[in-house]
């Protein structure tokens, strides 16, 4: 490097490329974190103001057995999404990585996953309502009509239906980037198929599926949106209760420590996750 | 074998449209109610646009995510680029920062931002939850996007380029618009795509930073969904659907010739 090299240029360059960018951050999200991680700690006023004094009663009140099973919902609605995306998504990258027109069938994956997300939610409403698709379609046969609506079956449809792309693309990746000649060496060496998609196909495929794994896990944990709409009510998530917290009950509080305690969670599971897949993990992430 | 997953993946591929494709169906429908097809009608059409409201919810839309398109995209391409050029106390730190938006939940990020706009009101005295707040929200989770897009971009090319622009009299700027941007251009561009998309398709960040008076498509669709479901809202997604399809299919077409 020529003339850039003076240290006081140097400082320039850097203020003027990183400095709007980190003071956005700090401003945007290292602020208001500290903030919820502050609030946390307050106790609600009579009005619903944040107010002294500090300390952890809004953590012990996380303990209440109600709110134990609301965790249990949340964690059970991740769990159940991330394993039925798994059955529907593996064969699928599979398929389309193999396909001759690949590139169509991606796009048309990524179609109904541009459409407003909002919109996703609300099909399922309109599928799974009492005078819906299903129940017409299962009325031709004499039977029903089922209470589909609202139910923790008809959020874990809509959930899984909105986050699958995020599972799929990641493994397609992984999948399109498979050697073949492990699984033909396999082959040779005497293995039956199941054994040779265990040892020479499985673990090539292991970074796409826990990319898409955390890509699908994280999202449906805090989800309120799709429990709001297709739970109506009768299915609690941490989301929801967040959002209880912030907007009708006014505890902000709470609201903060539930925050505090979701976030933790994620951070638990991504550090889980970068520990299997090393640092460069998280950045297949975006 | 070959027929399992052929198979398989027409009933996924089924799964993700049938839905989408009731929608569009009903939105034709006579019938107020069910899924019974009576007859074909625009009625619902001429009903949505006969709302001043939904044009005004459009144009905040659409106002938010270029507004907020453009200041993440001018943002995390100069970010992404000192990230990749220079070495900086807190480097890793700002890394970190960087990943947040894009792990922790909406939920969790549009809590904190309300928090951090109520706070600000009551000791500062601005900003009112409006549209302005609508639009610092989306630029926070983009600029995240933006940055590790374009960053993954400049990681591919060769530094060799910007030296032969400085050997050859260029000066910084002019390393920048003439060497650089053109060759960051594809990432650049995919960034602010990225981001126009999760502007439009949030629903959660604007529903904690929006004021009165600052509704959006998805906030109104999702305030009217709350009410029952109603043909009227069958229309306006059938248009949002074939808005993000006609665009998706552009991006196509434009990024398959270019390949």
């Amino acid at each position: 490097m020529n003339e850039a090299a003076t240290p006081l240029r140097r400082l320039f360059r850097v203020l003027v490329t990183v400095g709007p960018g980190a003071l956005w951050l700090f401003l945007f999200v290292l602020l208001p974190t500290l903030l919820v991680l502050l609030a946390s700690f307050l106790t609600r006023g009579p009005y619903g103001e944040l107010v002294l004094p500090l300390g952890l009663h809004n953590y012990a009140r996380l303990l209440n057995p109600l709110y134990l099973e609301v965790f249990a919902n949340s964690l059970l609605l991740g769990l159940l999404t991330t394993l039925l995306s798994l059955l529907l998504g593996y064969p699928l990258a599979f398929y389309i990585a193999r396909h001759p027109r690949r590139d169509l069938l991606l796009f048309l994956l990524l179609l109904p996953f541009l459409t407003n997300f909002l919109i996703r939610v609300y099909a399922w409403l309109v599928l799974l309502q009492r005078e819906g698709l299903l129940n017409a379609f299962l009325g031709a046969f004499g039977l029903g009509p089922f209470p589909f609506y609202p139910s923790f079956l008809a959020v874990l449809l809509a959930t899984l239906y909105t986050f699958l792309p995020f599972f799929v693309l990641p493994l397609y990746a992984a999948v399109e980037r498979l050697d073949w000649q492990l699984l033909e060496a396999a082959y040779d060496l005497g293995a039956r198929p199941v054994r040779a998609f265990f040892h020479a196909v499985l673990p090539q495929t292991y970074p796409g599926l826990f990319a898409g794994s955390a890509l699908v896990f994280i999202p449906a944990m805090g989800t309120f949106v799709v429990a709001d709409l297709l739970g109506a009510g009768r299915v609690v998530l941490i989301g929801n209760l967040i959002q209880q917290q912030f907007g009708v009950t006014r505890d902000w509080a709470f609201g903060a420590a539930l925050s505090v305690f979701l976030m933790a969670f994620v951070l638990l599971a991504l550090y889980l996750y970068a520990r299997v897949q090393g640092e460069r993990g998280l950045e297949d992430l975006v | 074998m070959k027929r399992l997953l052929a198979l398989h993946a027409l009933l996924v591929y089924l799964f993700l449209y049938l839905p989408i494709l009731v929608i569009v169906a009903l939105s034709f429908n006579q019938s107020r109610r069910g899924v019974r097809f009576t007859g074909f009608t625009l009625d619902w059409y001429r009903a949505l646009f006969a709302d001043p409201r939904v044009l005004e919810y459009a144009l905040n839309t659409l106002l938010v995510a270029l507004v907020s398109t453009l200041v993440a995209t001018v943002l995390g391409t100069l970010l992404a680029l000192g990230l990749v050029r220079y070495r900086f106390p807190g480097k890793g730190f700002l890394y970190y920062l960087l990943y947040v938006p894009v792990v922790v939940p909406d939920v969790v990020m549009g809590v904190s931002l309300l928090l951090l706009f109520a706070m600000s009101r009551e000791l500062l005295g601005f900003p009112r939850l409006s549209l302005l707040t609508v639009i610092l929200g989306h630029i926070t989770f983009q600029v995240a996007f933006v940055t590790l897009v374009v960053r993954a971009r400049l990681l591919l090319l060769d530094p060799a380029l910007e030296e032969a622009a400085r050997d050859l009299g260029a000066r910084g700027w002019q390393t920048f618009f003439h060497v650089t941007l053109p060759l960051a251009w594809p990432g650049v561009a995919a960034g602010a795509l990225l981001a126009l998309t999760l502007s439009l398709d949030d629903f959660v960040v604007t529903f904690f930073t929006a004021g009165p008076g600052a509704t959006t498509l998805p906030l109104y669709i999702y305030s009217s969904v709350k009410l029952g479901v109603s043909p009227k809202v069958h229309a306006l997604s059938t248009l949002i659907v074939g808005a993000s399809a006609l665009f998706l299919a552009l991006a196509y077409a434009v990024g398959r010739r270019r390949v």
